[in-house]
């Protein structure tokens, strides 16, 4: 097997707030393998953006990292020097963001943000375009000369997620990271738009980093899964590994509770009872067990580390099956 | 763009149309009679009644009205009783002088206020974020009538470096700026802080936009960014509040013209009201009216540039 791309060792970053450090992440692990898909999902506040905005060093000021590090093809990124890491960024990491309604620029043109986006490279003002034009067809937008004289505003949702893929790909990175692309796009789109990017993954052979909440998407497109709850790696393995068995009791929860898999006719759809634990104020020893319907003794003292091979969760119900 | 402009002239002209009207009937309603005024307390009753005819002020007010705008579209706005000169030539005389003052006031703010405003939103609570606060609040609080008084004592009386009356050798275009400088800083110092704080506050916003993030996921630089991505939409708000502005700050240049002793549009039309010479009040009310919905359209007209949705929104 080859070197991961990505590396990240036990990261744990906090947030400075009135009411003390807000542990937004602890002691993350997380590995993403030349060529592959590696899909994270958990809830909203799971820890996920906090996670993708490190990786690129684009944390919200009052972010503080405490250990770890993210090691991308050799290097540590949270200890590369500001130039370093934005000479990286659109070049060899590459971000495809959540609302494509409010991530391209209102007042230029697709063309002007398109050309932009290629400022490292050499090429002259023709070669660019050229480049621009070719990439909006790679994306599948017809007649892309059009498009690249309109503004955002005229475009659809999906028309526009395209161009921001097709940006995030133009520089052929080693590492895309997309941040729910198609959480903001209807069904139909968000199907069209998965299997376009799995495309284009194979044609560039770059390395993805796919966030979602949707578990049929992540299904659909990624090779390996990482389930996140409150800040912690819970669960992690191949897409078939965790989607069939579940070690975990909040990814068995996660797969009851998408409306995709329910067969039967129900008055209420399955929720996972409680809410997150406070992250200011940490409780001791399992972070799911509030919620947990296996709680044992210990889980109330202990925190269980993840344990397996190459399918790996953090629950004591593994040790005592063992 | 071309037919916005056109929608913008067109409302604008109504705009005129209507101020205009209003004014004309308040000055008809501000106490003292003309011919009065005019003539002295000693004149005979025969006597006014004949400046009154030939004023035309003896007709209703509505015929009044609509002799203005008859004498309007064919450029004509009447002549003044005291000099017999006509109005369109004393109030075209005056003007430019009133408009370079105002235009050197708000340029000049701008031209500080944009990048001071810039500089405090990127270097947030730095010394001098803090100083243009600080600042911005006293001279908003500060009359300009004040600030022009301690410029005159100062920099002109005392110290000398500028002068203090007059608007300087016509035609001598260096003397004529030199002569401007003081006026204007006394107009447009308040707007200084005022557009920085404006900008500030908008180019805080708009850095926080997801836009902004995505620039600087692909790495642009800040000064790209800045410059070219946030800039310009922080500016929107700024452009519409000095289109805005062109208006108090023409109530403000009258202050600063009878401190300085300037001719221009103000002064003409302080002395006018005293002495209650409706053709020239008129006159002026008319060209400071069409200035003032002029500069708004103006601002409406740089912000679509700006702007491509506000451009397509109202131009088809």
């Amino acid at each position: 097997m080859s070197l991961p791309v990505l590396n990240i060792q036990d990261l744990s970053i906090h947030y400075q707030t009135e009411q003390g450090p807000l542990q937004a992440l602890r002691d993350v692990n997380l590995q993403v393998p030349e060529g592959k898909i590696i899909g994270i999902i958990g809830e909203s506040g799971c820890g996920k953006s906090t996670l993708i905005s490190a990786i690129i060093r684009l944390l919200a000021p009052n972010a503080r990292i405490g250990r770890g590090s993210v090691n991308f093809k050799g290097r540590d990124l949270l200890r590369l020097s500001r130039d370093h890491m934005r000479a990286l960024r659109g070049d060899e990491i590459s971000m495809v963001f959540q609302d494509p309604m409010t991530s391209l620029n209102p007042v230029l043109t697709i063309g002007r943000q398109m050309y932009d986006v290629q400022h490292r490279s050499a090429a002259n003002r023709a070669e660019k375009t050229a480049r621009s034009l070719q990439m909006l067809d790679r994306v599948g937008i017809s007649d892309p000369a059009t498009q690249l004289q309109r503004y955002p505003h005229h475009l659809s949702g999906g028309m526009r997620q395209r161009v921001a893929i097709a940006m995030a790909l133009m520089a052929e990175p080693d590492l895309l990271i997309a941040d729910e692309p198609t959480t903001a796009l209807d069904a139909t789109l968000e199907v069209q738009i998965i299997h376009r990017l799995k495309e284009l993954q194979r044609e560039f052979g770059c390395s993805i980093l796919f966030i979602s909440h949707h578990l049929s998407v992540i299904a659909e497109l990624c090779d390996e899964v990482i389930v996140m709850y409150a800040g912690e790696v819970v669960e992690s393995g191949s897409v078939r590994d965790v989607f069939i068995d579940p070690r975990h009791p909040y990814t068995q929860k996660l797969l009851e509770c998408d409306p995709a898999r329910i067969a039967q006719r129900t008055r209420e759809l399955p929720v996972i009872e409680g809410s997150l634990p406070n992250l200011v104020d940490l409780p001791g020893g399992c972070i799911f067990r509030e919620r947990c319907s296996h709680r044992l003794a210990r889980c109330g003292e202990d925190r269980p580390d993840l344990s397996g091979n190459q399918h790996q969760a953090a629950c004591h119900l593994l040790d005592a099956e063992s | 763009m071309f037919a916005f402009i056109i929608r913008r002239g067109l409302l604008s002209l109504l705009i005129l149309f209507l101020a205009v009207s209003l004014l004309f009937g308040m000055i008809h309603m501000v106490p003292g009679d003309p011919a009065t005024v005019m003539l002295g307390p000693k004149a005979t009753p025969e006597l006014k009644a004949e400046y009154s005819r030939r004023m035309g002020l003896d007709r209703p007010l509505v015929i009044q009205l609509g002799r203005f705008y008859a004498g309007l579209a064919r450029g004509d706005l009447g002549v003044d009783p005291f000099s017999e000169r006509n109005v369109v030539n004393i109030v075209w005389e005056q003007l430019p002088y009133t408009m370079m003052l105002v235009l050197a006031a708000i340029g000049g703010a701008s031209l500080l206020g944009i990048p001071l405003g810039c500089f405090s939103a990127i270097r947030r609570n730095s010394l001098l974020d803090r100083l243009t606060a600080v600042m911005s609040v006293a001279f908003i609080a500060i009359p300009s009538f004040v600030v022009a008084l301690y410029l005159l004592l100062w920099l002109a009386v005392k110290w000398r470096w500028f002068p203090a009356m007059g608007a300087g050798e016509s035609g001598n275009f260096s003397d004529q700026a030199y002569h401007l400088v003081l006026p204007a800083i006394a107009l447009g110092l308040g707007w200084v802080g005022y557009i920085a704080r404006l900008v500030r506050a908008s180019m805080l916003e708009v850095m926080e936009e997801n836009h902004i993030r995505t620039a600087r996921a692909f790495g642009l630089s800040e000064r790209t960014i800045i410059l070219h991505y946030a800039l310009r939409i922080a500016l929107l708000p700024t452009v519409t509040i000095l289109g805005l502005g062109i208006g108090s700050m023409l109530s403000g240049a009258l202050f600063a013209e009878i401190v300085f002793s300037r001719p221009g549009i103000g002064k003409l039309l302080y002395d006018a009201v005293l002495t209650r010479n409706y053709p020239i009040v008129m006159g002026s009310v008319l060209v400071t009216t069409g200035f003032f919905v002029l500069s708004t359209l103006a601002a409406d007209v740089i912000n679509a540039f700006l702007d491509p949705r506000l451009r397509e929104q109202r131009g088809s």
